[in-house]
């Protein structure tokens, strides 16, 4: 289970949507005894490519320095599939290096729904999690009314039908 | 001479569940087999067989990319800090 505030959740979709095509990716930092994702973090894709993401070498060392140095942890490492759905794909799998994180994918592919789904990967494994979306999802979207992304939907798991709330 | 090379959660399996350990070398190739002694397995997953750094593992010397300081044959001494981290990729 990843439980996330909502906000994070739109700070992620909104990356994904101002990279798109190019996919997206970043941290949700958190303190290690809680594993709560509290500190959002956008990365560079160095690839900026629209298949592939990997991050900058010398920008993670500081990312991760700060987290060492703060007691955090990498809680979420997320990016986008910006053609396909929100699920890891082999090389996903193959570089996934951070067992303790929740490997959260975020599909751009439908302009106006965001797909948001969350795995542990752990020895080659994929381990879906549900994703429960904390704080008040009405206020944050009020918060940026007029903006382009206000008509952003959210569509959380992995069944077709599971459109838990939308905030128009 | 000795060289605080800082380990990646996911290969404390090599180092009994140490975060930092300590090895010798003049050179990151000579810390790494000098390291394979007593932890066992770590350098295969920071060099290949053909004897190059992984893609997709990063080795830092003093917060520089080897990769850009000549990889295996960059130069290490006492007092020398070594992070490794997987880099974080994917598809």
């Amino acid at each position: 289970m990843l439980r996330i505030d909502h906000a994070l959740v739109k700070a992620m979709v909104a990356h994904a949507r101002a990279d798109h095509p190019d996919e997206a990716c970043g941290v949700i930092a958190g303190p290690a005894d809680t594993g709560t994702p509290v500190r959002h973090i956008p990365m560079l894709n160095a690839e900026r490519s629209t298949t592939f993401y990997r991050f900058d070498s010398i920008e993670q060392l500081k990312v991760w320095r700060e987290m060492d140095d703060a007691d955090e942890i990498p809680v979420v490492i997320y990016h986008s599939h910006t053609a396909t759905e929100a699920y890891p794909s082999r090389t996903d799998v193959k570089f996934a290096g951070e067992p303790d994180a929740h490997y959260v994918l975020v599909s751009t592919r439908h302009p106006q729904v965001a797909e948001i789904r969350s795995f542990r990967i752990v020895d080659g494994q994929i381990t879906e999690e549900p994703v429960e979306p904390t704080g008040d999802a009405r206020l944050t979207a009020t918060q940026h009314r007029g903006d382009a992304d206000a008509v952003q939907s959210y569509k959380f798991g992995h069944s077709p039908d599971a459109l838990i709330y939308d905030c128009q | 001479m000795s060289v605080q090379v800082r380990i990646p959660t996911i290969l404390r399996q090599h180092t009994g569940g140490q975060k930092t350990v300590e090895g010798t070398g003049t050179t990151l190739d000579e810390l790494f087999q000098d390291l394979d002694g007593r932890h066992n397995g770590l350098r295969a997953r920071v060099v290949t067989d053909e004897g190059a750094l992984h893609r997709f593992v990063n080795v830092y010397v003093n917060d520089e990319d080897v990769r850009f300081t000549g990889g295996l044959k960059t130069p290490v001494g006492d007092g020398d800090s070594v992070t490794i981290l997987p880099a974080v990729a994917g598809g």
